[in-house]
């Protein structure tokens, strides 16, 4: 077997492992949030499916697949079809360009726990998640429906608005990393050199748009129950909705390893020198990550059971007037930090 | 206007403050408002396993009592379906015959008692009409079912089993303080 050889399977693995991961993930988030919700509000949430109902989620899934997959009869056939395709395709696209993990050796090849190292990283991450918009315009247009309509013409332009904030925050980032690869970005927040300590500013910005690029409340406009009876997925059923429901929580989740990789140092932990052997160094690591993902998602959903929906208003303010102007000095103090420490 | 209660608030179109504005300590206000709840004790009931306590004069599906004997109480004297305000009763009384003592406490019985439970209010007025301490209702609660038919409870569904006597203590009880 040769090098290039060990070195596919190894990366074909990884994919394997990350997709099924991300969707594990994904599908317990459900549960999670379910739970989450209930215990906020002084409940017991699900618990009769398996103990403490960890079965729910497959109950779920199994009730998706048999409900009858419906298609109005005036939508556009192909692209009711292809919305919550896109949807799902671009929110598990962009895992692959997560650093899981500092570098692993594996039969005498040393690998790093991460599926592309893309060198303009980032920005393959902002391109993916506004194509990930199009799966929600296509399928709320596609609908044939006023309140689909609404809910897509509402998730476009939210995500255009917070999508700068993001961006401009995000550069901010790039400019004292002086690069746009994620690895090289959370390999230099090594031990606690967390950007969060000086970047916090540029932190708030970036989770207060997180929220609203994942259509998390206190930003859910999209799908707003009391408003558009859900908003784009108002004419979906069985798995269609499941596939739009499914992608919003791997949206989360990816959101929440971006936000732990950006400013929380990713897989990089105190003390983690202390720690020679690499490998152990390595898989450390990744739980470290893992559990800041996790508690990003828990305050994902701390958030949506304690805020309530911001109006439409309120929210192209928020966006417009404060988040782009907030960001936009916090850029320019950055560079002009960097600048005077040279 | 003089207000209802002490409650009211003078609504006000003041400009918000900094603070105000920036939504940071309002919003970690009311995170830690719902982080409080997190560790409160639910108030959920898991109902099949964990059953709240009915209280002691809840009124459910009714029982015809027998005696200590095991003979049936009833005389069919009709006052229990006289005092139904929705007129749930009906009975057809019977003579006893002979040898049937052992069955039937009283010369008179009733051959069939029907309570619509569909019709019956349960509001336990035939237990307070009846003279011979037949009748009473219990905690249990009349189950669901599918045909309007068998919601007509008669004699096989309400008089007790011998075997297994519905207690009814409690009732009694309550009877006796009410005289």
């Amino acid at each position: 077997m040769n090098v290039d050889t060990t070195y596919l399977i190894i990366k074909s693995l990884m994919v394997l492992t990350i997709f099924g991961i991300t969707l594990l993930i994904a599908t317990y988030l459900t549960y999670f949030e379910r739970k989450v919700a209930a215990f906020l509000q002084d409940r017991l949430g699900p618990d009769r499916a398996g103990p403490f109902g960890i079965l729910q989620p497959l109950a779920d899934a199994g009730k998706m697949f048999f409900k009858e997959d419906f298609i109005p009869q005036n939508s556009a056939k192909s692209l009711f079809i292809l919305g919550p395709g896109i949807a799902m395709f671009t929110a598990l696209l962009t895992g692959s360009i997560i650093p899981w993990g500092p570098q692993i050796t594996l039969f005498g090849e040393t690998f790093d726990f991460q599926i592309a190292d893309i060198n303009v990283g980032i920005l393959f991450i902002m391109g993916v998640v506004s194509i990930g918009v199009y799966g929600i315009m296509i399928g709320g247009w596609a609908s044939n429906n006023k309140y689909s309509l609404f809910g897509a013409i509402r998730a476009s332009s939210q995500m255009i608005s917070y999508e700068l904030a993001m961006g401009l925050s995000i550069i901010a980032i790039v400019m004292m990393s002086g690069s746009l690869s994620l690895k090289d970005i959370v390999a230099q927040q090594h031990g606690m050199n967390w950007n969060v300590f000086y970047q916090p500013l540029g932190f708030i910005i970036f989770l207060v748009s997180a929220l609203a690029e994942c259509n998390r409340a206190p930003f859910d406009l999209a799908e707003c129950e009391s408003e558009l009876i859900g908003g784009y997925h108002t004419e979906y059923s069985s798995m269609k909705l499941g596939f739009f429901l499914f992608a919003e929580y791997i949206n989360m989740f990816i959101s929440c390893a971006i936000i732990s990789s950006l400013y929380f140092g990713g897989y990089n932990y105190p003390f983690m020198d202390m720690i020679t052997d690499p490998t152990v160094q390595g898989l450390i690591g990744t739980a470290v990550l893992f559990g800041k993902i996790f508690f990003f998602i828990f305050l994902f959903m701390w958030i949506r059971w304690t805020l309530p929906r911001f109006r439409y208003d309120q929210l192209m303010h928020l966006g417009w007037k404060m988040l782009i102007p907030l960001a936009l000095a916090n850029m320019l103090v950055t560079g002009a930090v960097i600048l005077f420490n040279q | 206007m003089k207000p209802l209660t002490n409650r009211a608030k003078q609504v006000v179109n003041k400009e918000m403050t900094f603070s105000e504005k920036i939504y940071l300590p309002a919003v970690l206000g009311g995170l830690k408002t719902t982080m409080s709840h997190f560790f409160k004790k639910q108030a959920t009931v898991r109902y099949p396993e964990e059953v709240r306590p009915f209280s002691d004069v809840f009124r459910g599906k009714h029982v015809l009592k027998r005696d200590e004997n095991g003979a049936e109480r009833c005389t069919a004297c009709g006052l229990c379906a006289v005092a139904c305000p929705a007129e749930a009763i009906t009975m057809v009384a019977a003579e006893r015959e002979k040898g049937e003592e052992k069955l039937y406490r009283e010369e008179k019985y009733a051959e069939t008692y029907e309570i619509n439970m569909l019709r019956c209010i349960f509001c336990g007025m035939c237990e307070e009409a009846c003279p011979k301490e037949a009748i009473f209702l219990t905690t249990e609660i009349t189950p669901a079912n599918y045909d309007r038919s068998n919601f007509i409870y008669g004699k096989d569904k309400l008089v007790e089993d011998v075997n297994h006597r519905t207690d009814i203590t409690t009732r009694q009880a309550h009877k006796n303080l009410a005289k």
